[in-house]
């Protein structure tokens, strides 16, 4: 039995003597989290169900609704939710037929160019929980409960599935499920939720098998390959220069399909001057490394006509200014690469 | 602090980030199909072959020195008794180096700027509601690095004061959790981790591909998707210490602290099996706050969307919730005009990421097929590697570690004699689901769907060594 052993058995023997608590694994975890109040529980639980669960009472008209859509949504979404320059478009491509059905036609076809809200959704809870949290995009939680109704009722105006003066309430709200375009047109005839659930499928006509899948075939599986899509031209270049976004080494190299962006991004000349002379083993721009930084240095030297005694400092060393560690004589470097650096440093020492 | 780049080397020669350099440095020569123009190629195509052979030699005449200039050229010890790199002394081993904490939170090479997040010009309209892409082509392994991580926002990204987070545990009536909690950070992080490596995949990853090849490169088809270590609390454990009505909830509704305050509706057989976890850390550090420092659900095999950042409340419920991101957006339209709604699972899924769209191969020779294989259903079980475009396959051999629910590393060795080639992986996943051919996905579900695109990636590799992006049915 090792010393520690002995030990813990010993102060767990004493323990129990004294009656000390043994520390024992925990069988829940005290004092960690602590109740939520009923105020807090008010604060967040703003979710909406579609069922209406948690809908708040209140009410909002049409015409309320339109004074604020134009005052806080409009500018994204267009006076009458038709915006496709920052957000798609809200509504549009529904009909009085879908309202009937519940079933959009216009999904069907493949020719119809976009997919409007009202298009898709089948819920109209989901509408009201949405603006109330997240709307205005840029102050989300910023609407009343009622005026969450009345731009809600604007919106289904335009849809037209509410008439003009129309007031939405959280009773007539449940009129209006029955009356969205496209309330049929979702299914959960699927195998994309889990399903393995031993109480069995969370959703009506879930299923296990997943629709699609291959055959693990290993040879001459099909007799050639033939190319269905390949890379359209104007697609070629529109993700800028290729080359840029990969590795310059290892086994392959990016496509050059654009202007170099890099070009702009180079860096100074006098930078690489300094890099490939050593300078930047003893100094930085603006932290002190062995030596002084280059902003202390241009703060120094800044209005005072130093460069010439500066370059010959820098090619003849120096000690004393700025400490006790020696600047050692730079001979390798020319006169004229000198002048470059000190002009570079007193200008700040540029990156680019 | 402005920091100077580090030392180590003087203005590449043969950088191609930096203006003049070339390229397109392999030693391989440039086809002659890449100098002729439409009329040419109209030319061709109406018999003038000698066009093309005049067309050859020139190209050929004209490149030579170019094709020589390149970086794997210069390494070639063709010059005066070899290599230059070898015989004269290198800046970075004649010089000292930066000192310790020059970088107090490291940074990667500067050689390696091109590797970064991306946006894909035009697929959204506002960057605070947007995504940006990882660089799959430059990845190894399985874990992507914190910073190149994916991003998916939906009303900006905050960086939220971690002292002043909440997490909030109730019930969507009073009988489905016995005590509602609030719990601080230093609640959560007292209680016992666990770390869990798990892939994230945006539902609509692919998402630009249903139709037709769209985007060039791999960053774009595929990067959407990024893969960690998280740590955290089961969340069970969380509705465990509420008192929570585990037999009679069926549903678990996630809840943003953020601007969106985004919600989607969770299945309670991923929390009920543990797997669904609160997490903080990410690779061992805190979660990123793109991804949704300090606290993120993880719901793994599930879309990303699903994995709600910035948490602040958990609601236990009966029924699904229907909220704007499953009503609205990820909701996949099916040929009959139907919407599928609550599709979560990413099913079975693989790709080359090397060599992969937009890039050219350096030679003729040896290369190793190199890719990620992933299942929302399980662990990856094997993955086969064609280079005809799907007519043969052979087994390629999965890196260590194989997780579930995971993405998993495949490569091959393969040597390319030049000709054309059609690269394709096809990924078989613990139930035995076989990743499907475009042509068997659209079957089902048309080319509408925008999510959960999970076909096989064709690459297609020309004689000049560009590999292109294409799609075989």
């Amino acid at each position: 039995m090792s010393r520690s052993c002995k030990a813990a058995l010993l102060a767990s023997a004493i323990g129990a003597i004294l009656g000390w608590t043994a520390p024992v694994l925990a069988d829940g975890f005290a004092n960690v989290g602590r109740p939520a109040t009923p105020a807090e529980i008010k604060a967040w639980d703003i979710d909406v169900g579609p069922d209406f669960a948690g809908l708040p009472k209140g009410s909002g008209t049409v015409s309320r609704g339109m004074e604020i859509w134009e005052e806080k949504c409009a500018s994204c979404h267009g006076t009458f939710g038709e915006s496709n320059s920052v957000f798609n478009p809200l509504v549009g491509g529904t009909t009085a037929d879908d309202i009937k059905t519940g079933h959009v036609a216009a999904l069907k076809r493949t020719d119809f160019p976009a997919r409007t809200t009202f298009m898709k959704v089948a819920t109209v809870s989901t509408l009201y929980d949405y603006i109330r949290r997240a709307m205005p995009w840029n102050a989300p939680k910023s609407l009343s409960d009622d005026d969450v109704y009345a731009v809600l009722a604007y919106l289904l105006n335009l849809a037209e599935i509410v008439p003009d003066d129309y007031t939405l309430t959280d009773a007539t709200i449940r009129d209006v499920q029955g009356r969205m375009p496209n309330r049929n047109g979702m299914t959960s005839a699927h195998a994309l939720w889990p399903n393995s659930n031993p109480a069995g499928p969370d959703f009506p006509g879930s299923v296990a098998k997943p629709d699609t899948g291959n055959a693990a075939c290993m040879t001459d599986c099909k007799p050639k390959a033939e190319l269905a899509s390949q890379l359209p031209d104007h697609a070629r270049g529109a993700h800028g220069n290729i080359a840029a976004q990969n590795r310059i080494i290892g086994p392959v190299r990016g496509q050059r399909t654009g202007p170099d962006a890099a070009a702009a991004d180079a860096p100074s000349p006098a930078l690489a001057l300094a890099e490939q002379s050593g300078c930047l083993s003893c100094h930085a721009v603006d932290t002190r490394v062995v030596g002084p930084s280059y902003s202390e240095i241009a703060a120094r030297y800044r209005g005072k006509d130093s460069a010439e005694a500066l370059v010959s400092k820098v090619k003849a060393g120096g000690d004393g200014v700025w400490g006790a560690v020696p600047m050692p004589p730079q001979t390798e470097l020319s006169v004229d690469d000198a002048k470059t650096l000190v002009a570079w440093i007193l200008s700040g020492a540029p990156q680019k | 602090m402005t920091k100077l780049r580090p030392t180590g080397e003087a203005t590449p020669r043969t950088d191609p980030l930096v203006p003049g350099a070339d390229t397109l440095s392999g030693r391989l020569r440039r086809a002659p199909e890449n100098f002729l123009t439409a009329d040419d190629i109209r030319q061709v195509g109406q018999g003038r072959r000698d066009f093309l052979r005049a067309s050859f030699l020139a190209a050929a005449g004209a490149t030579a020195a170019a094709t020589l200039s390149g970086r794997a050229a210069a390494a070639s010890p063709a010059g005066a008794g070899g290599d230059p790199d070898i015989l004269n002394p290198t800046p970075w081993g004649s010089s000292l180096g930066l000192p310790v904490a020059a970088n107090p939170y490291g940074l990667p090479s500067k050689h390696e700027r091109g590797l970064v997040r991306r946006q894909s010009p035009g697929l959204t309209q506002v960057p605070a509601a947007s995504v940006s892409f990882a660089p799959l082509q430059g990845l190894f392994g399985i874990i992507t690095p914190s910073g190149l991580h994916f991003e998916r926002h939906h009303q900006g990204w905050q960086d939220i004061d971690p002292t002043r987070h909440r997490l909030m545990v109730n019930g969507a009536r009073p009988e489905f959790v016995k005590t509602p909690k609030v719990y601080t950070m230093d609640d959560i992080m007292r209680l016992p981790p666990v770390s869990r490596m798990h892939f994230i995949e945006c539902g609509a990853n692919t998402g630009m591909e249903w139709g037709n090849v769209a985007v060039p490169t791999v960053q774009y088809t595929h990067g959407m998707l990024s893969c960690s270590e998280f740590t955290g609390v089961p969340l069970r454990t969380l509705l465990e210490d509420c008192g929570a009505d585990l037999k009679a909830a069926k549903f678990v509704l996630a809840e943003g602290g953020d601007g969106s305050s985004m919600t989607r509706t969770i299945p309670i057989e991923l929390v009920l099996s543990g797997e669904v976890m609160v997490a903080y850390g990410q690779n061992g550090e805190m979660l990123r706050p793109e991804n949704g420092y300090p606290l993120r659900l993880v719901v793994p095999g599930v879309q990303g969307v699903s994995w709600v950042k910035w948490l602040r409340r958990i609601e236990v419920g009966d029924r699904p919730y229907a909220t704007k991101d499953e009503a609205v957006h990820y909701i996949d339209l099916m040929p009959d005009g139907q919407h599928r709604q609550y599709t979560s699972i990413q099913e079975c899924k693989s790709v080359i990421t090397s060599p992969s769209g937009g890039q050219t191969l350096l030679d003729k020779g040896y290369f190793t097929i190199s890719g990620l294989a992933w299942s929302g259903r399980g662990a990856v079980k094997r993955v086969d590697v064609s280079v005809d475009g799907g007519i043969n396959w052979t087994q390629a051999t999965l890196q260590t570690p194989v997780l579930s629910k995971c993405l998993t590393r495949f490569t091959l060795p393969w040597n390319w004699d030049g000709r054309p080639a059609l690269l394709q992986s096809r990924a078989t996943d613990e139930t035995g689901f076989v990743q499907p051919a475009y042509g068997q996905l659209r079957a089902v579900r048309g080319t509408r769907s925008i999510y959960h695109n999970n076909a096989i990636q064709t690459w297609q590799v020309a004689e000049s060594g560009d590999v292109n992006n294409v799609q075989i049915l």
